[in-house]
């Protein structure tokens, strides 16, 4: 089935997921358009990384479907194949492989799994290393920077496979205050760009600056979804309300 | 390391003073004693090729069969576990008089001393391996394997160019201690006729009856293999180390 523009690009249909007898996803549903950019929100353990982790299919559900451009996952290898070049993602601990060189972490996808020649490869990381601002850390190794330099490292990584889709699980939670703007001015830029992005994070003044919609959840539910004005100045539950006001206030 | 070479000194002086040594039978200043030497180190070669060899082999072995251990699937582990449990419980000795008089009754196959040799020291230490490279690739984070993905490598990439070359790294000083113990288990396909270190001691032995002075030799010539072979695994622990954290 060929992918229309105008259908979400990513639908999740009454997800449920377990952790054993724990349900951590409850019946969610969520469309999100290409080029939106949606910010995830909510409290510890309320289910929102293991809900984008869904999108990818890190974790599987048990209940429900996600389409991803149009196509369901399962566990099938082309549908795997075919999420898995759609969607990028950042993780929390950066996740760079610590042996290889930051040019060698960037090209290893390109070359391995989209069939780049390794000419190609350099000069596409190249070109996302000086787009997250160091190309001059190229040829060094991950532990070898700081944790700012190594997100952004990471951020290149995901943008080298060209997805349509990058998916952030609290990209900035691991860094020294001084670090995180250094990163979320990349991701500001990178919204500027069109990509479609799946945010999850604390940062609300990065989520007012470039979200589209705001996804509140609580207790593997999503709870609120709204305009992202709205979402502030307006939030209509009182669990949202209560949250807010504590992360807001802080 | 030290020690060791004061232990030896004081071992050989103590053992010197019973006035009853025949050093000229080793002397290399004396014709036979050269001819003698010479013949005792030429043993090196098979020792040092059939432990190579059998651990190229069993490493390869080793990893192949550690991969079911870490699968979700526990017919899969089973296999691995069954591997591991049934090898590792043979004696290498014992193993080496099977696979040399055994095996060619039961499959008519017939190995040569040699082979005999590299196929029982491999199967022996390939259940070793397995277990090391288990723990070794176990011990790679999670998050590892998850960026992989997002990068959409498949399994085999996965484990090629990101999990193995991490796991090594953590892994090497037990290959390390693996190739050390390869070596010493080597002398024992000296039984079935395999022209090592050992095998050659035992032979002068024969013509000279010089046992103390020869085996003498024997201990330092494997000390001196594996010293060396310690000091390159350090070594190179060290340049890889190196390489990720500069
Ligand atoms: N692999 C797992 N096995 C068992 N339980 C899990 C697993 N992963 C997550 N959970 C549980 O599922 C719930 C949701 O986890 P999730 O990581 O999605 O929360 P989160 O909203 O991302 O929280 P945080 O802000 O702390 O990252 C939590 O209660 C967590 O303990
Ligand atoms: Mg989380």
């Amino acid at each position: 089935m060929p992918f229309d523009d105008s259908a979400p690009i990513i639908e999740i249909k009454n997800v449920s997921k377990y952790f054993g007898d724990f349900k951590a996803l409850a019946d969610v549903s969520l469309e999100i358009s290409s080029g939106e950019r949606v910010v995830i929100c909510g409290p510890s353990g309320s289910g929102k990384s293991t809900l984008i982790r869904c999108v990818n299919r890190l974790e599987s559900h048990e209940e429900g479907h996600v389409f991803v451009s149009g196509t369901e996952l399962t566990d099938a290898r082309a549908s795997l194949m075919k999420v898995r070049s759609d969607v990028g993602m950042v993780f929390q601990q950066f996740n760079l492989f610590p042996h290889l060189k930051v040019i060698d972490n960037l090209t290893l996808g390109p070359r391995r799994a989209l069939g780049l020649s390794e000419e190609a490869a350099r000069a596409r990381a190249m070109e996302y290393l000086e787009r997250v601002q160091i190309p001059e850390q190229a040829e060094k190794y991950p532990l070898q920077l700081s944790g700012g330099q190594q997100q952004r490292v990471a951020i290149a990584r995901s943008l080298c496979m060209e997805p349509r889709i990058l998916l952030f699980d609290e990209p900035t939670s691991a860094l020294d205050p001084e670090m995180i703007n250094e990163v979320l001015d990349v991701m500001v830029e990178l919204a500027g760009s069109g990509m479609t992005m799946v945010v999850v994070t604390h940062e609300m003044g990065f989520a007012r600056r470039v979200a589209d919609r705001m996804v509140f959840m609580d207790g593997g539910e999503i709870v609120e979804v709204a305009e992202t004005e709205a979402f502030f100045t307006a939030p209509k539950s009182r669990r949202c309300r209560a949250f807010l006001d504590k992360i807001l206030n802080h | 390391m030290k020690r060791a070479i004061l232990l030896l000194s004081v071992f050989l002086f103590v053992a010197g003073c019973s006035g009853n040594w025949g050093w000229y039978v080793v002397d290399p200043r004396t014709p036979t004693g050269w001819i003698n030497l010479t013949f005792m180190m030429r043993g090196a070669y098979y020792t040092l090729a059939i432990s190579v060899v059998a651990i190229s082999i069993s490493v390869v072995v080793g990893l192949i069969i550690a991969l079911p251990g870490l699968s979700k699937n526990k017919y899969l582990r089973g296999i691995n576990r069954t591997y591991v449990e049934v090898v590792r419980s043979v004696p290498i000795l014992v193993l080496i008089l099977w696979v040399f008089y055994g095996l060619p009754e039961l499959t008519g196959i017939r190995l040569n001393v040699f082979w005999a040799g590299v196929f029982a020291l491999a199967l022996s230490d390939s259940a070793f391996q397995a277990e090391i490279f288990r723990a070794g690739i176990q011990s790679i984070r999670r998050g590892q394997y998850e960026a992989a993905q997002s990068i959409s490598l498949n399994y085999v990439d996965t484990m090629r160019f990101v999990i193995l070359p991490q796991a090594i790294r953590r892994i090497l000083p037990a290959l390390g201690n693996q190739l050390v113990y390869m070596i010493k288990m080597s002398s024992l396909v000296s039984v079935i006729g395999l022209q090592d270190l050992t095998r050659n001691a035992r032979e002068l032995v024969v013509t000279e009856y010089r046992t103390l002075e020869i085996y003498t030799i024997l201990v330092l010539e494997y000390l001196v293999i594996i010293l060396i072979v310690s000091a390159g695994v350090r070594w190179l622990e060290r340049r890889l180390q190196e390489s990720e954290r500069g």
